[in-house]
């Protein structure tokens, strides 16, 4: 079972949680006249095996978006911190 | 004037612990930055309470404080007095950014009491029950089965659970399934 540990309420339960995608995406700027960058963002994401990092939302608890590391071969959880700011 | 009544109107059932519907309960929502001194001031002159922290209520007989998150918290008073509380709430607020609204009817509340209310919880929420985790003084948003649910303990034997309105009929059949007589597991 996995635990996150949300940096507002503390060690809880995943399945308080919902997944909010790859955090590591970046938007293209508004002004992309290019098909390219935007098709990437949208559509194309990698999928490691390993480290990996994702936003998650307490939707059940606290309510804030966070941005954590999670092991995709071990569901172990690293760093987690508020997405607000980051993104 | 059309009669309230709240969404099971004071349902009871009696198993491993006692579960009812408490009736009609005042509820206000109160967003915004908890950190400013108009909306902590709001939430306490309106109650008599001191702000609660973290993850925690405050409570006394007529009114409570439960801080929901960063941003928002719920204010409880009795289910005729939400439009002067409101009234009072709006004036300390002034124009401080901020929102605060009667969600009363939104929502439906229930009390799960006796020796094995730690256990009937136990069963439908990813929380940790045991008494060295769990204490009154504790509010707690989490989930019950399926659906979003925010409880604390009145005393040692007691918990009050606030869900949506529209759930509560789904909230009462899993407490009663939950406390069914003969169902004990005696973990805690
Ligand atoms: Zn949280």
């Amino acid at each position: 079972m996995i635990r996150i540990n949300c940096p507002v309420c503390g060690s809880r339960d995943e399945n308080e949680f919902t997944y909010g995608g790859d955090a590591n995406v970046v938007r293209p700027a508004m002004d992309e006249a290019e098909t390219g960058p935007w098709l990437d963002y949208v559509f194309m994401r990698d999928n490691p095996r390993g480290p990996h990092r994702e936003y998650w939302h307490h939707v059940m608890g606290c309510r804030q978006w966070l941005m954590l590391e999670r092991d995709t071969l071990t569901h172990e959880i690293g760093d987690c911190i508020l997405a607000r700011g980051v993104a | 004037m059309s009669e309230a009544v709240s969404a099971l109107n004071h349902a009871e059932f009696d198993g491993l612990a006692h579960v009812r519907e408490i009736g009609l309960q005042g509820m206000i929502t109160l967003r915004g930055d908890l950190k400013t001194k108009a909306i902590k001031n709001a939430a306490t002159k309106a109650t008599g309470l001191s702000m609660p922290a973290m993850n925690c209520v405050e409570t006394n007989e007529a009114n409570g404080l439960c801080w929901m998150s960063p941003d928002e918290l719920l204010v409880m008073c009795a289910y005729d007095e939400v439009g002067s509380t409101l009234a009072k709430m709006q004036k300390t607020l002034g124009k401080t950014h901020a929102l605060a609204v009667n969600v009363s009817d939104a929502r439906a509340v229930f009390q799960v009491s006796g020796p094995f209310a730690r256990e009937v919880m136990a069963k439908l929420c990813p929380v940790d029950f045991s008494p060295e985790a769990f204490q009154p003084g504790l509010f707690r948003r989490s989930r019950m089965a399926q659906v979003p649910a925010a409880f604390w303990m009145c005393d040692e034997q007691t918990f009050q659970i606030i869900c949506f309105r529209s759930v509560a009929d789904y909230v009462f059949e899993l407490l009663k399934a939950a406390a069914q007589h003969h169902s004990e597991v005696d973990y805690y």
